[in-house]
């Protein structure tokens, strides 16, 4: 047996790599799942291509997924990755760039081939000539040694290979000192009516990290210690599954009916597939013949009382358009998920962007503002998709809730809240016969009844042409039409009189204030929190609230020498305060379809400081 | 647990059901479609046919898209969503699988079911949604003020086509039938007795109900279907069909149809070659025959089919999605929120 050493990391960044076709998001589920139960943060990056099974070998077919983990509050997936664990070529050509000088490269010799190399570009086989020397590389032949742990089972050679990330798993969770027993039974639950993958998954998983122990290659291993979180249960969680879970518990709350109409689209199409195992809650699913029905249904099934829910990513919100703007004009509770991705159009449909900001704000025909609040973190998810409800049910109106691709896709450990502890909600339908109006208004919320079918006496008829105020009859008189255009907008506005007040991360005075919106989040705190450690007068506004604005906003904007606004598009949130509050702010922006990195922030704060 | 809606159903169960007139029906709304249009027949008809059916006017829906025709829910006294061009059906779905316990009708056009809103149509048709779909055909746009529609026929001269129109036009009955409908019916808007058969056999049937109504423009394309409402000439150009029944027509009903193979054609029941048993004879359920019967619509040497040209049964969407809910409960519990959310891997931080 090699003498091993045992070294403590405060956190590290990994990265698994290989083709679509090789199990790298299983693997680095996997790898997060059981690091999350040991109780590190973390934050996770899945990084996969839009093609189902690439071509094997090629650059474009690389998937790949990053986790970083530590001991200490961790907020973004990590700028760099330390360690990159290369299946194939064309994964080292492609993941490369991520690693930091020094890092350590894990790879399966396989995969270099004369066919791989060929595929991948290269002229030389980077592990044979200096091209990697400034890196730690450890060669495994991957595939044989997977072979050879299978050997006796009588499987075909592609079968048996198709169980090698299990091996690379096995010898991460070694390094890592992570156990195997949460993924052994993840497979025999997985595999149960496949007995003999599930025996070959297991015995490869556990050839990988018996290799790790034995073989003198890897002299060193890691200890990351569980992480000071708050007290209290966790589990780990991904935004697309907090954001299903949240709609579910606010239907719940109002004891109504969940109903979602959907039209499969990535990357949103996890919370279809989530929603559609709760049957047994009452929950309705329909996948819908398009995006279009998608919406309507829900809005169909709002108005017969139930909440009406549609996902989507952003060129379903662009079928979805001209439903959103009737849903403005009968005064209908829905709620639209956009899971945002890389556009314009069919765009970037695996990577994340959110340059959907004015599209939910302004993108629909007429004046037709409806609320707008984002979600920061995958776990935050929960918390903004039930809030959407919540603001849907009690003013009566269409609300959009933004998360993205990353935020969908990426998991985080989440604090599980008390279900009976979450915000009220308590929508009424309107009964009473005397006085009823379809437009008759509640004073303070400005919301309309909800009067449904099934109750007698209380017939009324809703539809896309203007309403005459109170009755709701159509109406063509231009000052009819004026004073409604201004209620609509006034009911949504008045939303700000009851959202809590926006709050500043540092100090409330100071030379550079951050200013972000949704996934950004993680990256802006890390790289304000460098600064603030160096002694620098910089804080972090992070707005839920899109749509209306928190009332405070312009006050917190006003006490800055500069305002920054990192976003992942070109420029959108940074135009609203521009318009509104007049303020000089400076924009950082970038549409690659990957999250910022916190050193982009880092540095962009350290020219502004500079003057 | 009881939803909201459970309660108010609850509550409102022992409400007394009240004898209506079609007077129940109107609401007070001026009715605005231009004097003599067909529309008003069919308004009518409905009003007429709906105290028949049995059931409470709250619990009544009717949903529309876009045109004239959609105009329709604010006539009725009943509950009404008058929504965007082509999606009624995808909002009545909506409604129906939220609210099985409810009446759904959809009032729609030959553009707005058919051009801007054919995908829902066909959808809804193979889901078999216990939606009663009215699709008043005048084979023109008409709010739109006159181009051709997806049922124009060939050649059509209109504002937007003034050459002609060049695209072959959908026939209602044989796409609907394409699309796997459980009930496909075809009636006309100057023929109220038939128009309400039609109406009350389409309400009773336990799935999507698809109903072609004839309907006469009497501004952009008035007489479109004269030869076949006339008193004239009605008798030799319609063939009524009539379940159980040989297909016999003609003002001495002295004409048949009888099959040559697998295409129909016209024989005289005078002239002693043919009488009525070789004629072919009319089943409901004969989802072979439907196509067939539908098929003789733009065949100018065959009369005018009119009438059910099938009523068979299959499970509705809404029942197999409610039992698919009933069977998850049954075997899984109802889900409970708070044990969900500490399902499957979770740790303690103390």
């Amino acid at each position: 047996m090699a003498e091993k050493t045992t070294q403590k990391l405060d956190e590290v960044t990994i990265r698994f790599a290989g083709d679509s076709g090789d199990g790298m998001q299983l693997t680095g589920t996997q790898f997060t799942n059981t690091t999350a139960i040991l109780g590190n943060d973390l934050s996770t990056l899945p990084d996969y291509p839009a093609e189902i099974r690439a071509p094997q070998g090629t650059l474009f077919g690389v998937s790949g997924f990053q986790i970083h983990f530590g001991s200490t509050e961790i907020n973004t997936p990590g700028d760099a990755c330390d360690v990159l664990v290369a299946m194939n070529a064309a994964a080292l050509k492609v993941n490369l760039r991520s690693l930091v000088d020094g890092g350590a490269i894990i790879v399966n010799t396989e995969g270099f081939n004369d066919r791989n190399l060929k595929l991948a570009g290269y002229q030389s086989n980077p592990l044979k000539d200096s091209s990697l020397s400034k890196y730690q590389v450890f060669e495994v032949d991957i595939s044989k040694l997977t072979a050879l742990a299978l050997q006796d089972l009588n499987l075909s050679s592609k079968i048996a290979d198709r169980s090698k990330n299990f091996f690379a798993l096995g010898m991460m969770y070694w390094m890592y000192n992570r156990p195997v027993e949460p993924t052994v039974k993840w497979i025999q639950s997985k595999f149960s009516s496949k007995p003999e993958i599930m025996e070959a998954n297991t015995r490869v998983l556990k050839a990988g990290w018996s290799y790790g122990e034995t073989t003198e290659i890897f002299k060193v291993r890691y200890q990351v210690a569980a992480a000071k979180l708050p007290p209290g249960r966790y589990r780990n969680i991904t935004g697309n599954q907090a954001a299903a879970w949240g709609l579910m518990a606010a239907a719940k709350k109002a004891k109504l009916e969940l109903f979602l109409g959907s039209y499969p689209i990535t990357p949103a199409s996890d919370i279809l597939h989530e929603l559609s195992m709760y049957k047994h809650f009452g929950v309705k699913t329909f996948q819908a013949e398009d995006e279009i029905a998608g919406i309507t249904s829900a809005l169909g099934a709002s108005f017969a009382g139930a909440l009406g829910v549609t996902t989507t990513s952003g060129p379903g919100v662009a079928l979805k358009t001209e439903a959103l703007g009737l849903a403005v004009m009968v005064e209908l509770p829905i709620v639209v998920c956009n899971i945002q991705r890389g556009g314009p159009s069919t765009g970037l449909p695996t990577k994340t962007e959110q340059a959907d900001l004015l599209q939910a704000l302004y993108g629909r025909n007429g004046e037709a503002p409806i609320p707008v609040i984002a979600s920061s973190t995958p776990a935050d998810c929960f918390d903004v998709a039930f809030e959407a409800c919540r603001i849907a049910l009690k003013y009566m109106t269409p609300v959009m809730f933004l998360s993205d691709g990353y935020l969908g896709n990426g998991s985080e450990p989440w604090l599980i809240p008390d279900f009976n502890k979450l915000p009220d909600i308590s929508p009424k339908f309107r009964t009473e016969k005397d006085g009823f109006l379809p437009y008759l208004r509640d004073e303070a919320t400005l919301s309309r009844p909800w009067a449904i079918p099934g109750t007698p006496g209380l017939e009324h008829r809703i539809g896309g042409l203007e309403k005459q105020h109170l009755t709701g009859n159509v109406n063509y008189e231009p000052q009819n039409h004026e004073f409604m255009v201004k209620l609509r907008t006034e009911k949504i506005e008045r939303i700000a009189n009851e959202i809590p007040p926006a709050e500043v991360e540092g100090d409330k005075k100071g030379d550079v204030l951050v200013v972000g919106w949704g996934s950004t989040y993680g990256a802006i705190k890390t790289a304000v929190e460098r600064h603030r450690q160096k002694g620098n007068s910089v804080a972090h506004l992070h707005l839920k609230y899109l749509n209306p604005l928190p009332k405070n906003v312009g006050e917190i904007l006003y006490n800055f020498k500069h305002v920054l606004v990192p976003e992942m598009n070109l420029g959108q949130l940074i135009k609203v305060l521009r318009a509104k509050y007049l303020v000089p702010a400076i924009g950082l922006n970038k549409v690659q379809g990957l999250p910022f990195m916190a050193v982009e922030i880092e540095k962009k704060i350290d020219e502004i400081l500079k003057g | 647990m009881s939803t909201l809606v459970d309660d108010l159903l609850n509550q409102t169960r022992t409400a007394e059901q009240a004898k209506y007139t079609s007077k129940d029906f109107q609401s007070d709304q001026d009715v605005r479609w231009c004097p003599g249009c067909g529309d008003y027949s069919i308004l009518a008809q409905t009003q007429r046919v709906m105290p028949d059916l049995g059931i409470p006017k709250h619990k009544v829906v009717f949903v529309s898209g876009i045109g004239c025709s959609s105009r329709f829910p604010y006539y009725m006294d009943t509950y009404g969503f008058h929504s965007i061009h082509g999606r009624a059906t995808a909002i009545a779905s909506g409604i129906k699988m939220a609210r099985p316990d409810l009446s759904v009708w959809v009032v729609t056009g030959d553009g707005d079911g058919m051009s801007i809103g054919g995908n829902h149509l066909i959808h809804l048709l193979r889901r078999n949604l216990n939606i009663k779909v009215l699709l008043f055909n005048n084979q023109i746009y008409g709010l739109t003020k006159g181009q051709y529609s997806p049922t124009s026929e060939l050649g059509k001269v209109t504002k937007s086509t003034p050459y002609g129109s060049i695209d072959y036009p959908f026939n209602p009955a044989s796409l609907a039938l394409g699309a796997s409908s459980t009930f496909v019916a075809r009636t006309m808007d100057r023929d109220p007795k038939h128009l309400q058969a039609i109406l009350k056999r389409a309400a009773d049937h336990r799935g999507t109900a698809f109903v072609e109504v004839y309907q006469n423009c009497n501004v952009f394309n008035d007489g479109a279907f004269f030869q076949f409402t006339e008193k004239e000439s009605k008798d030799d150009n319609v063939v009524f069909l009539e379940d159980g029944k040989p297909l016999v027509f003609g003002k001495e009903r002295d004409k048949g149809i009888r099959l040559n193979g697998f295409s129909p054609e016209v024989v005289s029941l005078k002239d002693g070659k043919w009488s009525v048993n070789d004629l072919l004879v009319h089943n409901e359920k004969d989802t072979t025959l439907s196509f067939i019967l539908a098929d003789m619509t733009y065949k100018p040497s065959l009369p005018r089919p009119v009438g059910i040209f099938l009523a068979i049964n299959r499970p509705t969407y809404e029942e197999e999605m409610t039992r698919q809910i009933s069977f998850a409960k049954e075997k899984r519990g109802e889900g409970d929120m708070s044990k969900l959310l500490n399902s499957g891997e979770t740790w303690v931080i103390n």
